[in-house]
């Protein structure tokens, strides 16, 4: 579902942000990428993305190879991605339902199957209650929620997760984790980028682990080791 | 596109003008003021030239035959100049009308021209009298007509002709450079307060890009935000401007009663047949366009 093959990411001169990387994840499979903030992380999520092109190597997303794609094309590719951010990104001046029937208007979805398919969606975060409510009215823990709605309500092949519970307390931090397996069980193949160590030892998943541009370890129910 | 995004476009559109409203009210009143700018100065151009197109009607040449010239010979005479293009119009004063018009403005129709009595003193005064539509070309004009046969003389008013073309020259070149200059600041006012208000959003347009919006989704709600503040913009100085020139006329000619024989003003109506599509198309242009360059560089998520 995700390849990279050989990934060189730099912004000039210095070391890389991201150093020959090679990386191959399932469809189906959960991923959490790990590291210290300078470890290439985020970099990896913005090539994921196709917001920003690779130096050297291949990167292949759900069957597309990035390197090369016309403009034309990002948004049609990045309709298989949902993705969700440490800071929420949700619109403040509108509220639940909007922001969430947002992303099928963005689609050119009908009426009529935003009608149906965002209160699906918002069930199943658990936010059914709360349709009407404005983003500053809701917690942290229910504001990523929504994003997690948004990011889901097109059924993406693929879920990025950029630090998903950087501003959310534990208890809050495991909630949402336990959302996001549960759409992993249901076939997502999720990546999730974090350095929140307690959540990455709790969850026993794949650990990719980063430092410097560079892939250190790569283990299936791995944890969160010092660099 | 789909019923239900065309709506959720125009929606977006009348939102961001709602939600953004200091900004909205900012490119209208910029947009606003400089199509005012335009639409007085425009006036003022038009209305120069015209007096000075009016004034220049008013300077005839003046052609005269040479003696014992025929009717049939001043009359092909006549033909020939009328095939000119630089003329407006012509008139022909026979030798005998010439004496008559005399008679009436020296004599008063009193008897003191009687002692003339069938004899015309004005025998050889047979002449057109030409008007041009553009007084730059008389010189031109009394060349040919000199040339021409059975003419014998041709009067001109050269310093009437040069004044009048200079003054054309003039209000052409100043009108010319007044406009471009507005037009440029316009389009850099508006254009940059429909970045600032763009910037403010460039947070929501990258959230469309992430979901996986086209360029065009994005941006249509900004290039008709920008087409519907342009209309507005154009519509508010045009409406001013109309209520304005009656009076501002009106104010001139009692102010100046001197004036109220002399000059007259284009009237609101013709003004505005022209300021209108003009004021519309340039605040729809400079809306859609500024918007449209605006939102590109936000687009390169």
């Amino acid at each position: 579902m995700i390849d990279l093959i050989d990934v060189t990411k730099s912004y000039g001169k210095g070391l890389p942000a991201l150093n020959h990387a090679n990386i191959h994840v399932d469809k189906g499979e959960f991923v959490f990428v790990v590291g210290s903030s300078g470890s290439g992380k985020s970099t990896l999520i913005k090539l994921l993305l196709k917001e920003i092109d690779s130096t050297s190597g291949k990167i292949i997303v759900s069957g597309e190879q990035l390197e090369g794609m016309k403009h034309a094309r990002i948004p049609k590719f990045r309709r298989k991605l949902g993705v969700v951010f440490q800071d929420f990104r949700l619109l403040r001046d509108r509220n639940v339902y909007e922001n969430v029937a947002f992303a099928q208007h963005v689609l050119n979805r009908p009426n009529r199957v935003i009608k149906k398919r965002v209160p699906e969606v918002l069930t199943e975060v658990g936010l059914a209650g709360k349709y009407k409510s404005m983003p500053d009215e809701l917690s942290g823990g229910e504001q990523q929620r929504v994003a997690l709605a948004r990011a889901l309500v097109n059924r993406p092949e693929i879920l990025l997760a950029d630090e998903p519970t950087g501003n959310l307390d534990p208890k809050t931090s495991v909630e949402i984790m336990k959302l996001i397996e549960q759409i992993n069980n249901r076939g997502t193949t999720v990546l999730v980028v974090t350095h929140n160590r307690e959540i990455v030892n709790y969850m026993r998943k794949r650990v990719i682990m980063m430092n410097q541009g560079v892939i250190l370890s790569d283990e299936r129910e791995g944890g969160y080791r010092e660099a | 596109m789909r019923p239900s995004t065309l709506w959720f476009t125009l929606k977006s559109g009348f939102k961001n003008i709602r939600r953004n409203w200091m900004f909205s009210a900012a490119s209208v009143l910029t947009m606003a003021a400089c199509i005012f700018l335009f639409g007085i100065f425009y006036s003022i151009v038009n209305n120069v030239s015209y007096l000075t197109r009016r004034l220049e009607e008013e300077v005839p040449i003046t052609v005269f035959f040479v003696e014992g010239a025929t009717p049939d010979q001043m009359s092909e005479v006549g033909k020939q100049i009328e095939t000119r293009p630089e003329v407006a119009r012509m008139e022909f004063e026979s030798a005998d009308e010439a004496w008559e018009k005399m008679k009436e403005d020296y004599f008063g129709g009193s008897s003191l021209a009687e002692g003339f009595k069938d004899d015309n003193p004005l025998i050889n005064s047979s002449n057109y009298r030409i008007y041009l539509n553009d007084i730059t070309k008389q010189n031109a004009l009394v060349s040919f007509i000199e040339g021409l046969d059975y003419v014998r003389e041709v009067n001109q008013s050269e310093q009437a002709a040069n004044t009048l073309g200079n003054i054309n020259r003039i209000v052409s070149y100043v009108s010319i450079s007044l406009i471009v200059i507005l037009l440029l600041i316009s389009i850099f006012l508006i254009s940059n307060t429909i970045s600032v208000g763009i910037a403010v959003r460039s947070e929501e347009i990258g959230i469309m890009k992430y979901i996986g919006a086209t360029d065009h989704f994005v941006r249509a709600p900004f290039v008709l935000e920008g087409i519907l503040l342009g209309l507005v913009g154009a519509a508010i100085p045009l409406v001013v401007l109309y209520l304005v020139y009656n009076r501002a006329v009106s104010y001139i000619l009692t102010r100046f009663s001197v004036l109220n024989n002399v000059v007259e003003f284009i009237p609101v109506t013709a003004i505005f047949r022209t300021l209108i599509p003009v004021g519309l198309v340039l605040g729809l242009g400079i809306g859609l366009f500024g918007s449209f360059f605006s939102t590109r560089k936000h687009l390169q998520v």
